[in-house]
């Protein structure tokens, strides 16, 4: 004989949260009881609603003033780069832009199509078995020294091995203003991960840390004075927020 | 995963959460500022054995709390609470964003809260008692009352005409 059906019971049932003993009995009693059920369901479309209506931000670029730093001193760095990129770059481009459209005509478009064109080069490149990189990680010395002399600055691909990623090695691509470089890094379970980078835009300042999704393919970009950065990968948003916070502390600025 | 690393990667549904409390972009983010700030500040007092989740949301609780003692808010909001589209929001999206959230706002503090954490966060009854500091059974009584209130709430606004919000 087991326990009467109380309230409580059905709100456990609506958010999936009873031991399967009790599902199944609550189950059978709902079964006779239809007009509990409709409001089981009631429950259960509002959180639906909930998540319909709020799920979006998981999605949105998160504002560097959240970030929290490594430090003290880094999130001191980093809420004046905050500040800064406010009234620079990044999501505001527009808007900042927007009282010298007359004066300057040229589109910011060279932030926006970032992670555009980050991720269709990772598309490109990542399932690629034989020729994933043009100069392997064996000779890191060489890429580094190639691409920084391509790209017009120093840039070396950050170290993720901490995390598992190792360097697979890097390549250079056209981009629609000139070079961009892509390193590509690899863990044990052969997940791929690509770092786009080219050189920043000549107004382009420090940018807010952002994310999009293209393709199924989740993107964090930012830049600093000197590089548009773009990490792109598909081992889930929350997991990629991680890799590009380490990769962003790892380029000076 | 160093501290900073795992709390980092819950900023994402902290501000899905403070958003949906506050109803304010802006205070959502200062929300989640001071939880990621003080988290990090507490860090060393945080027993590995409990979930990093509703520990962080008990310190957002504790935070909103606080603060809205503080500025001796009332339970209700104000016209300038009123929420602020997200992005990507087409405009069906942001009149059922603004009918939800307007129902939402209409639920004293205690029982939005266990709304949302259970609703929207998906956590499960302990872990909201943990993240409140209230027993299960309170639980439990302020998730029905608030299911029964936003039901009726949400009930009203769409039988009712439209209002002209005033500016």
């Amino acid at each position: 004989m087991s326990a009467p059906i109380s309230e409580d019971d059905l709100h456990a049932f609506a958010d999936g949260q009873l031991a399967p003993t009790r599902l199944a009995q609550v189950e059978a009693w709902l079964a006779a009881h239809p007009e509990h059920r409709q409001q089981v369901e009631d429950w259960r479309a509002l959180s639906a609603h909930l998540h319909r209506t709020y799920d979006r931000v998981l999605d949105e670029p998160i504002p560097a003033r959240v970030l929290p730093a490594a430090n003290a001193s880094r999130w001191r760095d980093l809420r004046k780069l905050a500040a800064l990129a406010w009234l620079m770059l990044g999501a505001v481009t527009g808007y900042v832009l927007r009282g010298e459209t007359t004066r300057d005509p040229q589109p910011p478009s060279a932030t926006v199509s970032l992670p555009r064109q980050a991720a269709v080069a990772h598309a490109v490149f990542v399932p690629e078995m034989r020729h994933p990189v043009e100069v392997g990680a064996d000779q890191e010395a060489h890429l580094v020294g190639w691409l920084s002399k391509r790209l017009g600055a120093e840039l070396k691909p950050p170290k993720l091995d901490e995390v598992g990623y190792r360097l697979v090695g890097g390549r250079l691509l056209p981009g629609d203003k000139g070079e961009v470089a892509q390193f590509m890094y690899e863990n044990a379970a052969h997940n791929r991960l690509t770092l786009y980078v080219r050189p920043a835009a000549p107004n382009g300042g420090d940018t807010l840390f952002r994310y999009a999704r293209e393709d199924g393919i989740d993107v964090f970009y930012w830049a600093d004075g000197r590089f548009g950065y773009a990490l792109s990968g598909t081992t889930g948003r929350e997991d990629m927020l991680r890799l590009a916070t380490l990769v962003y502390h790892q380029y000076p600025r | 995963m160093s501290s900073r690393d795992a709390i980092v990667a819950e900023i994402p549904r902290l501000r899905r959460y403070a958003r949906a409390l506050t109803g304010h972009g802006d205070s959502a983010d200062d929300l989640v500022q001071d939880t990621l700030e003080r988290a990090l500040d507490k860090w060393r007092f945080w027993h590995r054995e409990r979930d990093l989740r509703p520990w962080l949301f008990s310190i957002m609780h504790n935070l909103h709390v606080d603060g809205r003692r503080r500025d001796g808010r009332v339970a209700f909001c104000a016209d300038s609470d009123l929420p602020v589209p997200v992005q990507r929001a087409d405009q069906a999206d942001a009149l059922e964003l603004r009918d939800l959230q307007h129902a939402l706002m209409q639920l004293p503090l205690e029982q939005r809260e266990v709304l949302l954490l259970v609703g929207l966060e998906d956590l499960s009854y302990a872990d909201v008692a943990l993240a409140l500091g209230v027993p299960p059974g309170t639980v439990m009584s302020r998730l029905s009352r608030a299911r029964g209130r936003l039901r009726a709430v949400l009930a009203d606004e769409f039988t009712a005409p439209l209002r002209v919000v005033k500016p």
